[in-house]
This record gives C-alpha cells, sequence and structure tokens, in this order.
C-alpha cells in the first residue's frame, strides 16, 4: 500500500513540477490578497491579532484552490478511472493526495511567509521563525488531511468549484481559530509564547481526529 | 414500519410540550439579572441542544449505513440531520431575540454556543447541494453518509475550539446552562429538554414514514404500470 | 444590561416561542401536503389496479408501512427528496 501511495505521489509532484498549475496560482492569490488587505483594511503594518487573521485566512483561501485542483488531473484526463480500476487501496490514494496537498502548502508558505514579512508584517519574521514554523507545519497537516476529504467528497459533485469552499471553510474553523491564536504572540511587536502549548494541543487533536476520519472514510469514497 | 408507535409518540409529545410550557410560564422563577426575556432561554438551549445531538446521531446513523450497506440508515441519517438543520434556523434565530433583548444587538459575539452553532450550521447548509448535485442515488447515498460523519466529528471539535476562543477574548460571567440554576429552573429546562428531544423524535419518524410510503408508491405503480404494459402487449 | 421591562421583554420573549411554533407548525404543513400527495396518487393506483379489472391479484395498494410484505428494509431505489 505504502508503494501505491508513493508511486500516486511521485507522478502528483511530477506532474505539478512540470505543469506548475497549483502552487504558482495559489501563491500568486497569496500575494495578491495581502496587497488587497493593505487596501482594505488602509495599513502599512500589521502585528499580533490583525497579523495573525490575515495570515491564516489568506492561507486558508489560498488552500481552497489548491483543494479544488487536487483531483483536477485525474478528472481531466478520464484517469480517475484508471485509478480506480488498478487494485489500489483507497487509503493509499488518501494517503497519496494527502501528502501531495501538504508539499504544494509547503511551497506556498515558503512564499507567503516572505511576502507576509515584507509587505504586510511589523516585527521582523524571524524573531519567532521556529515556532511559527511549528504552527505552520501541524496546522498544514490539518489541512492536508481535510483538504484531501473534501476534495473528494466534492470530485463527483455536479458544482464542485462551488462546494469545495463551502464545504472546506467551515470544517477549517477550528483550526483557523488554534493556528491563529498561536500566531498571535509570535508576532507581536515583542514576541512570545504564552498559551503555544494550548492551541499547539488542539491543532494536534484535530489533526488526529481528521486524519484517523479520513483514512477509515476513504474506502467509500470514489468507488465504482 | 415508521407508523408504529407513531401515534402515542405524538401524544407524549403534545402532553410533554403543554408541560413543558406550563412550566416555563407559570412555575419557573423570575430571572434575578434578566428578568423575562431570560424564558427565552427555555426554548433556545434545547432547541440548539437536541440539534447538535440530531446532527452527532445522523452521523452514528450514516455510519451505519455504510457499513451495512442498508439504504434505509442513509434515509434516518438525512432525516434527522433535514430535521436538525430546521431546529438550527429557530436556535440562531431565538438567539439573535435573546441577544437584542439582553445585549441590544441581534448578534453577538460573546455566547460560544451560539457562534459555534452558526459554524455548525454553515457547514451543514452545504448537506443539501452535495447530495442533489450526485445523480447516482446509491453514490448520493453514501457520499451523503461520508460528510455526515466527518460532519458528527466536526461538531464537538468545533464547540470546544469556539468555547477555548471565547473564554479569552470574552470571558463569560454568565452561565446559563446547567451549572449554578436554582433548582425549579433546572427542573423546568430539563422538563423543556425532554419535549423538545420527543418532538424530535415524533418529527423524524413522522417524515421517514411519509418519505417510506412515497416510496413503496413509486414501487408500486411502476409494478402495475409493468402489468399494464404487459397485458397491453399481449 | 439592565433588565428590560415585562412588556418590552415580553414581545421579544413571545417572539422566540413564535418562531418555534411557526416552525413546527410549517413542518408539518409540508409533510401533510406530502401526505395529501401520497393520498392522491394512492387513489390513481387504485383506478389502474380497478382497470386491470381483478388481474392483479394482490388487494388493494395498502398503507405503505402497515403492509409487513411491502417493506421499507430493503435497499430502496432512490431516497425521494
Amino acid at each position: 500500500m505504502i508503494g501505491a501511495a508513493v508511486a500516486i505521489l511521485r507522478k502528483d509532484l511530477r506532474l505539478e513540477l512540470r505543469t506548475k498549475e497549483s502552487v504558482p496560482a495559489m501563491s500568486l492569490f497569496t500575494v495578491t490578497c495581502f496587497v488587497l488587505f493593505h487596501f482594505g483594511l488602509d495599513r502599512d503594518s500589521l502585528d499580533g491579532e490583525l497579523a495573525a487573521g490575515v495570515l491564516w485566512v489568506t492561507l486558508l483561501l489560498a488552500a481552497v484552490i489548491g483543494v479544488t485542483r487536487l483531483f483536477a488531473a485525474e478528472r481531466e484526463q478520464g484517469g480517475i478511472d484508471g485509478l480506480l480500476l488498478a487494485p489500489v487501496d483507497r487509503t493509499a490514494l488518501f494517503l497519496a493526495k494527502g501528502t501531495a496537498l501538504f508539499v504544494f502548502l509547503l511551497a506556498l508558505e515558503l512564499v507567503a511567509l516572505p511576502s507576509f514579512g515584507l509587505l504586510l508584517l511589523g516585527p521582523d519574521l524571524r524573531d519567532a521563525l521556529p515556532e511559527l514554523l511549528l504552527v505552520l507545519l501541524m496546522a498544514d497537516l490539518g489541512l492536508a488531511a481535510v483538504g484531501a476529504l473534501t476534495a473528494a467528497l466534492a470530485a463527483e459533485a455536479r458544482a464542485r468549484e462551488l462546494i469545495v469552499p463551502l464545504l472546506l471553510l467551515p470544517l477549517l474553523v477550528p483550526l483557523l481559530i488554534a493556528a491563529s491564536q498561536a500566531s498571535e504572540p509570535l508576532l507581536r511587536v515583542s514576541p512570545s509564547t504564552e498559551d503555544l502549548g494550548r492551541w499547539l494541543g488542539l491543532l494536534a487533536l484535530y489533526d488526529v481526529v481528521f486524519l484517523l476520519l479520513s483514512i477509515a472514510v476513504f474506502d467509500y469514497l470514489l468507488e465504482d | 414500519m415508521y407508523a408504529k408507535g407513531l401515534k402515542s409518540l405524538s401524544i407524549a409529545s403534545v402532553v410533554a410540550v403543554a408541560a413543558a410550557l406550563a412550566l416555563v410560564f407559570f412555575y419557573a422563577p423570575l430571572d434575578a439579572d434578566q428578568g423575562f426575556v431570560q424564558k427565552i432561554f427555555y426554548v433556545h438551549v434545547p432547541m440548539a441542544i437536541v440539534a447538535l445531538f440530531g446532527f452527532v446521531a445522523g452521523g452514528v446513523m450514516a455510519i451505519k449505513h455504510l457499513r451495512s450497506g442498508d439504504r434505509t440508515w442513509d434515509m434516518r441519517s438525512y432525516v434527522a440531520i433535514h430535521l436538525s438543520i430546521i431546529l438550527g434556523v429557530g436556535v440562531l434565530a431565538t438567539g439573535a431575540i435573546w441577544a437584542k433583548a439582553s445585549w441590544g444587538h441581534w448578534w453577538v459575539w460573546d455566547e460560544p454556543v451560539l457562534v459555534s452553532f452558526l459554524v455548525v450550521f454553515l457547514l451543514y447548509c452545504v448537506y443539501y447541494p452535495l447530495r442533489f448535485s450526485i445523480d447516482d442515488p446509491e453514490r448520493q447515498a453514501r457520499y451523503s453518509s461520508v460528510f455526515a460523519i466527518a460532519a458528527g466529528a466536526f461538531v464537538p471539535l468545533n464547540f470546544a475550539a469556539v468555547r477555548m476562543a471565547e473564554s479569552f477574548t470574552h470571558p463569560r460571567v454568565l452561565s446559563q446552562t446547567g451549572g449554578d440554576l436554582p433548582a425549579e429552573m433546572r427542573l423546568t429546562f430539563l422538563a423543556c429538554l425532554l419535549a423538545m428531544a420527543l418532538l424530535f423524535v415524533t418529527l423524524w419518524k413522522l417524515e421517514l414514514t411519509s418519505k417510506n410510503a412515497s416510496m413503496q408508491l413509486k414501487r408500486l405503480r411502476a409494478k402495475l404500470l409493468a402489468e399494464a404494459d404487459a397485458r397491453a402487449a399481449a | 444590561m439592565p433588565a428590560l421591562p415585562l412588556d418590552e421583554a415580553g414581545k421579544y420573549v413571545a417572539g422566540a416561542y413564535v418562531v418555534f411554533l411557526t416552525l413546527i407548525v410549517v413542518y408539518v404543513a409540508i409533510i401533510g401536503a406530502k401526505v395529501a400527495r401520497i393520498d392522491r396518487e394512492l387513489g390513481e393506483l387504485n383506478e389502474l389496479a380497478g382497470e386491470s379489472g381483478g388481474q392483479a391479484g394482490r388487494s388493494r395498494p395498502a398503507e405503505g408501512p402497515a403492509s409487513p410484505e411491502e417493506h421499507g428494509a430493503g435497499s430502496p431505489a432512490e431516497v425521494s427528496r
């Protein structure tokens, strides 16, 4: 099963490297969003709560783009039937797609964080970087799990571009709460790690619940 | 199949609702801080609790559906979720009325129960478009069940998260549910909760009966039409 | 905020309970409409069965849930809206 997952993952990553469809779009969207926030909030620099909020909402919205595209390649080239006919464990498919999304999110954040630091963030990004990276990693895990599940759920729906954001965003509210509350003290003018443990704990709980749930339930999706 | 016991359940519900209403307006004492407005609490909170249990029950029934492949479980899950969404509208409406009467605004972010209910409601609203945009009935049932399970697991997580967040920004001074309620209020509240739960189960059975009958009617009609065709051809 | 005077508060409380009752009543009305439609269709099917002049050996289309053979416990063909 791991072999199958790795194979699918390799294919997806290679495809993305070649076509460069998801990650550049997500990155461009993110930077544009930061510019929008500058005009919308009429602020030159943010810190603390506002910074955390702007950063996380933008990341979530960019993630929606990635999720909508997650099964796009298979759909457009009819590859999904090929995948399903092969004796592939659905769990392998979930792991592959989830990991691909995770990698895309990491790539996105490689662009998003420096842009945020440059355009909007008041305090220096490097001050709280290690803790911030930890929050990002744990949030990305949850994002990847829920994103893969949502992508599969919406895959057969007729209006899937509409359903993905409507489905994904409410599901992500606990993640958003935990991530932005964890990031808020880190992005202050004098960063601190207060309550970090508590919010990381909530993130961990969220990740575990949705990882286990998605693995358990994925077998019933994309069947034929 | 579902109609069995429906009559006694309905009678029990009517009695329970009447008794609960009587308790609310004639027995429960007036709240010291909020006055008469507090009476809304007796309809708002039981509705919320029953709706949440309805969502979780819908998830459990969905699990049963996926494991057994028996689509009656999916039908039961659908009706439970559908009823809970309707109750959800009621929760938000009565919550807004309570907020306006208590704090002067039609919406407040102070109440974690109300806030997380909004999120849950927004999520479950997607149930319909998701369900009805899948044409194949078997697939429709399966995907709806997956959604019901994910959403059902989401409900407690969401409540925990929102409560944690709100306790930072809006420290809760008043505890509205359970906690330090005087005995008369607690009894009234429990009576209302029971009445609401009975009502939910009654309506659930009612809708299932109607759906079941409608479905069998369809099959019967198809059979009769086929027979009529066969005879016409002969 | 201080408690509202009784007459003002009364309006809000009444509003809340009215919302609750309205939801229930509207819901029951919709189910009632569905049942009426089922009843009408049963009438049509009766005619259909009557036309076949007693050929159909079965009894009149029974009230769905009550008849033991027509059991909804199998996998239904579709879930009606």
